[in-house]
């Protein structure tokens, strides 16, 4: 064995190796300063006036509450819209349609939506539903983010229903089983813990989206209840706020920065120990 | 799956005494579930057509207005309105260039890690720590980016740039002064690590693909992990670790809020990295609501067209390398 | 092609009876066919898996299919409830008489079909739900029963196929948490709760250990006085065990029919006997 080579083997290794555990370390590392930051600056003015009082004026005191109660009903509006559909979609892609040329076409055209950048969805809905409408509203912005949860949840649908073994199908329907039985009490209970998993991470997605709701929903100072009109949202206000000179919007913007964080985390954590749970193992 | 013209009951059946009814019941929701789900599979056909065809209409004034300088012209002055794309797309693909160029080898890096090196208790939490990342909404990093990162660049890291490479050829005017802190650099840098968990997780999830015999009979040999690594698991996992870059590539020129935060948002293409810049994406998001007149629309709009060409066209390719890439290994 | 097959043409259609094989000479009644096929051929896309099958099914008696890998056992078995109607690339042609009609022809309403002859698989697939759930789902289908007689009618199904001991304390837990044996033997409890009237058996026992294959055995052994059963077996000495008449089949074909003792002891076919005494497998 030639020493020499063996060295320069072991050698390169141990670089390859250190700058291996250096990078993983690294992303820890800003993951923690990211969490830091927000912890250091968020907290300090979380305080309860935070949640209950309306974004106020540069230069006075306030809250974050229209603009908590906006994120909540828009993600709730776009959750319910693009939920159903998504599901009904994905079960047409593992049932239904396996293996036409339908099914396909849906999947690629799925996956261009999946991938396609938040604003641009935004912009389609701007030209669709705010020109059309002559004003921007929270149903714009719901639609909106109901367009982003839509492929997710079809992707993650159709996965779910593809792990389901065709042998518990057969046996159902070797039980005289009409076909809506076997997908609707059979497959889909078989696949139930996978597709919620996958409507959570849709969630968690679209409750930190920004893009999107800048031109559909917009903004608004005051509490609005009014669908059909711009409503405050986290996102934005933050971006307004962070932005602006003034040292109030900016600690605002930073605990408006924490609740978010928080409130995404949560739910990704949510999502994940789900997801354990169904297969009793790291997934 | 069954065609039935009519129903036949057997009254002649000894066990089973089914009313026809129930079997009509049983028929009618079987059409009306298929019926349901392949509408709404036509559906997202038809809303990205209603994507396509919403963003074509409106670039439309703008493009009659320009015609093909819109692609070629730097120039961007809402006050003449002319228009020119080739500032943010230059952002666009530096940005995201950068992003992958520190992004893919931190991801692999940050893969190694995890599958090889790491001791088995701390494999979860590290694993989970590192997507969490993923999760963490682009304003954050945003924000993060701004008050953070970026004073920290100015004050510590550019500096060391700049006088690094001020004698050399032609690094010095890649990286030239003054130290913003903001900046398509740092917008790069950001973009980097928001690509890093997505990267990572789909290559960690295809390292562990890999059957543990293949693996053990190069160590068999004497190999070292980096050389089983190089030579065993990155060529059994090339289709699914190219599949991920391509996820974070789509991720990369898209991002938008990160970027708007950091870029500085200057419609002009500077030599230096280290100058502000702007991409498709801020440009929209900075400008749209306070666009006045109908080519200013316009103009964010057919960004936002082109936009979605560029993610489009990468998605596409990574299909078509992965495709053949599949039917190369024969399978 | 030996006599049996061409014995087979010229049968009556509504009700056919076969005179039985004169294997004892002591049974010369005829017995009744519950299900009687006819020039069955089978198609995997473009490939034929089935060649001209003949064979009857004999009224509340066990029929074992044998026969190497790929012979075409299972293919002919799931004719029988046309479960190949899953699948878009798999046809079949000809007839299959069960009760005075072609179970082949398009009108068929599969279902109910389905509800009349049951399948148990290789696999034991529970239903992910509870036990009593997973006894109770065929019954839901087409019966709206209230709680107490459900409760009767479970109760005997899991007494049926021997499995109420077990599991009478622990109904409304998991199916999934059972044992092997246990689930397949759940999987036989819900088949014949619908009350079918042939129950089909798909190499049942092939996933189990050889204590729970007793007991499966056992229970095919009472279930026959009131089903009759289809059985597909690799295992020849299951065959022998269990079956009261044999098809032995290779390549897609038919080789030979008849009662069990006699395809075991005194085979007709050359095949048959080099595969009996395991000269291929």
């Amino acid at each position: 064995m030639n020493a020499a080579i063996y060295r320069r083997r072991r050698w390169r290794n141990r670089a390859v190796m250190t700058l291996a555990s250096a990078a993983a370390m690294s992303g820890l590392l800003v993951l923690f300063l990211i969490l830091g930051t927000l912890l250091v600056k968020g907290v300090g003015s979380l305080s309860p006036a935070v949640f209950t009082q309306m974004t106020p004026p540069p230069g006075s005191a306030g809250g974050l509450f229209n603009a908590i109660y906006g994120s909540i009903v828009v993600t709730l509006v776009g959750t319910l819209l693009g939920t159903p559909v998504g599901i009904l979609a994905g079960t047409y892609l593992a049932e239904f349609g396996r293996d036409t040329r339908l099914a396909t076409v849906v999947r690629f055209i799925n996956d261009v939506l999946l991938s396609a950048p938040s604003i641009v969805i935004g912009l389609f809905v701007y030209t669709v539903m705010v020109v059309r409408m002559g004003h921007f509203s929270a149903w714009a912005g719901g639609v909106a983010l109901a367009l982003l949860v839509l492929p997710v949840v079809v992707r993650t649908t159709e996965d779910m229903l593809r792990l389901v073994p065709d042998s518990m199908r057969e046996a159902s329907a070797a039980l005289g089983s009409p076909r809506w039985v076997v997908i609707l009490k059979v497959a889909y209970r078989a696949a139930r813990a996978g597709i919620i998993t996958g409507v959570l991470l849709a969630v968690a997605r679209i409750a930190g989206e920004t893009a999107p709701l800048l031109f559909t929903m917009l903004n608004n100072q005051f509490m609005s209840t009014d669908m059909n009109a711009p409503m405050a949202n986290l996102p934005v206000v933050i971006f307004q706020f962070a932005l602006s000179p003034y040292k109030d919007w900016q600690e605002l913007a930073w605990c408006g920065a924490l609740i978010i964080t928080a409130a995404v985390l949560a739910l990704n954590i949510v999502a994940r120990a789900l997801s354990v749970a169904r297969t009793g193992s790291e997934s | 799956m069954n065609h039935i013209a009519s129903v036949s009951i057997r009254s002649s059946t000894a066990a089973l005494d089914v009313p026809a009814a129930a079997l009509r019941w049983h028929n009618l929701r079987d059409v009306a579930l298929r019926e349901a789900t392949r509408l709404s599979a036509i559906l997202v056909l038809v809303l990205l057509g209603g994507v396509i065809v919403s963003l074509i209409y409106g670039a439309v004034p703008v493009l009659r207005a320009e015609r093909l300088s819109f692609f070629t012209t730097e120039a961007w002055n809402p006050v003449t309105e002319k228009f020119g794309a080739l500032g943010p797309i230059y952002g666009t693909l530096v940005t995201s260039f950068i992003a992958m160029l520190i992004g893919i080898p931190v991801s692999i890096g940050v893969a190694i890690f995890i599958t090889e090196l790491c001791p088995r208790p701390l494999k979860r939490p590290i694993g989970t720590a590192i997507e969490l990342l993923a999760g963490i909404p682009s304003i954050i990093y945003g924000i993060w980016g701004l008050f953070v990162l970026a004073p920290f660049l100015q004050k510590e890291v550019q500096p060391l740039i700049i006088s690094v490479f001020s004698g050399v050829p032609v690094f010095s005017r890649l990286f030239a002064g003054p130290p913003y802190g903001i900046g398509v650099l740092t917008a790069g840098i950001i973009l980097s690590i928001m690509v890093v968990p997505y990267i990572s997780s789909v290559t960690r999830d295809v390292f562990e693909t890999v059957p543990a015999v293949l693996k053990e009979s190069a160590y068999g040999l004497g190999c070292t992990t980096w050389e089983v690594v190089r030579n065993v698991v990155m060529p059994y996992t090339r289709t699914g670790v190219i599949g991920g870059i391509m996820l974070g590539l789509g991720r990369a020129l898209g991002e938008t809020m990160a970027v708007t935060f950091v870029i500085g948002n200057a419609h002009r293409i500077a030599p230096s990295l280290l100058a502000p810049g702007t991409t498709i994406s801020a440009a929209i998001a900075n400008e749209f609501t306070e666009a006045t007149g109908a080519l200013y629309t316009s103009a964010l709009i057919a960004l936002g067209l082109i936009l979605f060409l560029i993610t489009f066209l990468v998605l596409a390719a990574a299909r078509y390398l992965l495709l053949q890439l599949e039917r190369r290994a024969g399978r | 092609m030996n006599e049996r097959t061409a014995a087979l043409g010229g049968v009556a259609l509504k009700k056919p009876t076969i005179e039985a094989q004169e294997s004892h000479g002591t049974e010369a009644a005829a017995l009744p066919e519950k299900i009687s096929v006819r020039n069955l051929h089978f198609y995997y896309g473009e490939s034929l898996a089935l060649k001209n099958i003949a064979l009857p099914v004999y009224e509340k008696k066990v029929t074992a299919l044998i026969g190497p890998s790929g012979c075409g056992k299972s293919t002919l078995l799931r004719v029988f409830n046309r479960m190949y109607d899953l699948y878009p690339k798999q046809r079949a042609e000809g007839e299959v008489w069960f009760d005075g009609e072609n179970i082949l022809a398009q009108r068929q309403d599969l279902n109910l079909l389905r509800a009349r002859i049951g399948m148990v698989f290789q696999k034991p697939t529970p239903f992910p739900m509870s036990i009593y759930d997973n006894i109770a789902f065929g019954i839901r289908l087409y019966e709206r029963l209230p709680k107490s007689e459900m409760d009767d009618r479970v109760e005997s199904s899991l007494k049926r196929a021997a499995l109420w001991d077990e599991v009478k304390d622990k109904l409304h837990s998991s199916g999934l948490g059972l044992s092997g044996g246990q689930q397949q033997r759940l999987c036989i409890a819900r088949t014949i709760a619908v009350r079918p009237e042939v129950v089909l058996l798909d190499e049942p026992t092939s996933a189990l250990d050889p204590i729970a294959t007793a007991k499966i055995e056992e229970l095919i052994y009472q279930l026959k006085s009131d089903y009759t059963i289809v059985i597909v077996t690799h295992n020849m000495q299951q065959a022998a065990r269990v079956a009261d008449y044999t098809a032995f089949m290779y390549l897609g074909e038919l080789v030979e029919f008849g009662q069990t003792q006699q395809v075991f002891t005194r085979p007709k076919e050359t095949r048959t006997e080099d595969y009996i005494t395991g000269r291929f497998g």
